[in-house]
């Protein structure tokens, strides 16, 4: 088994207004397929990321981000255990961010020799 | 009540607070100094009640023998002072006298300190749940064997090395320090929770033992929830679910002692103050930021104590994702499925079963049975978990399952709706 990390990415748009209703359903969708890798005992960790930040560069300058120079943000991550990246990418097929309008980013984890 | 009923009961309940006390004097090292001292101090109560008659009050009397044995001890110990074990050595007779605390309080104070000592992370978990049950419970060498069906030997042999491995660690009879409080409860509450799980989920087991391990793992956890230093949410938390979970226990055994399933239980023999009670150790538990497993699996057992509704089991399914992500185990995977299969449909949770990969468990292929519409399909399951069924019980209630359906098959009428799977 080897970890893989999902990106979840999407383009945030500024007019949508989810109710507490649609809040409380798409909650439910990220945790039934979470829940779902967990039933299988493939599941690490996640984390949503929150909307603002900043983005440090050289020479002390620090900008609001990461909105400012990307269109597409980093909503999320989660970290799985997986035979093979197939078998990630299957797993992937399932995120809820795809019938959101996002889309999911499938990374190996670079073996490091220390 | 003659004195061949008397004893017994009285050992149950009063064996363990004297060893309590008498560690609280003697220190941990000299544990097995102090169940002497008890067991003989029983022996006496036998041989002298059945004589000379049943004293009025038989708790006091056995303190006051206990305390004199002691005493003796010690005199002897004076005496050949240079052989003397050294934890023992510096006690005199007057700090005795004073060590002894048979009040409630310093019962409650020395079973709390036992819990911890007995718990301690260099004693095996196995060898934990044998010691807390002769130390803490009162069990006898003989309903250890019953509680956990293995052989005199092994368990006394269990018994000793835990016993050395608590010497030679010189694990201290205290509450341990604040800031270790924390990880120390995890292995306390681990054990009881094992303990009533042992009464609980076992099969084959006595009824009788099978509820005294249940109660006296409530009763142990009761002890840390009412010490202000051991009352944390997570204690809480796990006496709520072991509330919850017990207000089962009459509604799922037939008065033959077999297991009833959850869906088929006779509600009426919920037992509505043990669910109060769960209720009410909840509320304790929802304090702070930490959600500990118990929580969930406490959250989890209270909506089992409601009726069916689409509510009920969307937070269970939901709770099982919690669960599952703060720790995976294979019967939480399960329950999770037919979870699913309640809350959304069985097409749904008969492919997500299929992703799991636990074709070694019976129980696995009698949830795949319960998803399955087609009756092939359905018998091809139950006649995979019947292979795999460990015990003689869980081979009958398989059995049973596959017979209904080749019943119904031959009648061409599946109306009938069967549970194969929840197993509550």
């Amino acid at each position: 088994m080897k970890e893989f990390m999902m990106l979840f990415r999407h383009v945030p748009n500024p007019n949508y207004q989810p109710t507490q209703e649609d809040i409380a359903a798409s909650i439910k969708q990220w945790q039934d397929w979470i829940g779902g890798i967990a039933a299988q005992g493939k599941f690490m960790s996640t984390n949503q990321l929150g909307y603002t930040g900043k983005v440090v560069k050289p020479g002390n300058v620090i900008t609001d981000g990461p909105y400012a120079e990307v269109k597409e943000i980093i909503g999320g991550y989660i970290i799985v255990k997986a035979a093979s990246e197939e078998e990630a990418v299957e797993m992937a097929k399932g995120c809820p961010i795809l019938s959101e309008g996002g889309h999911v980013e499938v990374r190996s984890f670079m073996e490091l020799d220390l | 009540m003659n004195t061949n009923e008397l004893i017994p009961n009285l050992f149950r309940t009063e064996y363990s607070k004297l060893v309590a006390v008498l560690c609280s004097v003697f220190g941990m090292s000299n544990m097995q100094l102090a169940e002497d001292i008890v067991s003989e101090t029983f022996l006496l109560a036998s041989e002298t009640w059945s004589k000379k008659g049943i004293p009025d009050n038989q708790v006091g009397w056995l303190h006051t023998v206990a305390k004199n044995k002691t005493r003796d001890h010690f005199r002897r110990q004076k005496i050949k002072r240079d052989k003397v074990d050294p934890d023992v050595a510096y006690m005199t007779e007057t700090s005795t006298e004073q060590a002894f605390d048979f009040n409630d309080e310093g019962i409650q104070d020395g079973q709390l300190k036992m819990i911890f000592a007995i718990c301690h992370p260099s004693i095996k978990e196995d060898a934990q749940i044998a010691l807390a049950l002769r130390i803490l419970c009162g069990f006898g060498i003989d309903e250890i064997v019953a509680a956990l069906l293995s052989n005199k030997e092994t368990i006394n042999k269990k018994l000793y090395r835990a016993k050395q491995k608590l010497k030679d660690q010189q694990v201290a009879f205290e509450l341990p320090p604040e800031d270790a409080i924390e990880e120390r409860l995890d292995t306390a509450l681990k054990t009881i929770y094992l303990l009533f799980s042992e009464g609980y989920y076992s099969a084959n087991i006595q009824e009788t033992i099978r509820k005294d391990l249940c109660l006296e793992a409530m009763r142990l956890n009761l002890l840390l929830c009412n010490n202000k230093a051991t009352n944390l949410p997570k204690v809480n938390a796990l006496l709520a679910l072991m509330c919850f979970h017990a207000s089962r226990l009459e509604a799922r055994l037939t008065p033959d002692g077999q297991f009833v399933l959850y869906d088929d239980q006779d509600r009426s023999l919920w037992n509505q103050s043990l669910i109060t009670q769960g209720e009410y150790y909840l509320n304790r538990a929802s304090v702070g930021e930490n959600l500990s497993k118990y929580h969930l699996e406490a959250a989890i057992a209270y909506w089992h104590t409601q009726d069916d509704s689409s509510e009920k089991w969307e937070k269970i399914l939901q709770l099982y994702n919690y669960l599952l992500q703060t720790e995976y185990s294979p019967i939480a995977a399960l329950n999770r499925t037919y979870a699913l299969s309640k809350a959304r449909s069985k097409k749904e949770a008969l492919k997500e079963a299929k992703k799991l990969d636990l074709a070694k468990s019976h129980l696995y292929f009698s949830l795949l049975a319960e998803l399955e519409t087609n009756n092939q399909g359905r018998l091809a399951y139950l006649e995979k978990a019947l292979k795999l069924a460990k015990s003689p019980y869980e081979y009958e209630i398989i059995k049973e399952k596959l017979d209904v359906l080749i019943v119904q098959g031959k009648a061409g009428d599946l109306k009938k709706s069967n549970q194969f799977y929840n197993n509550c």
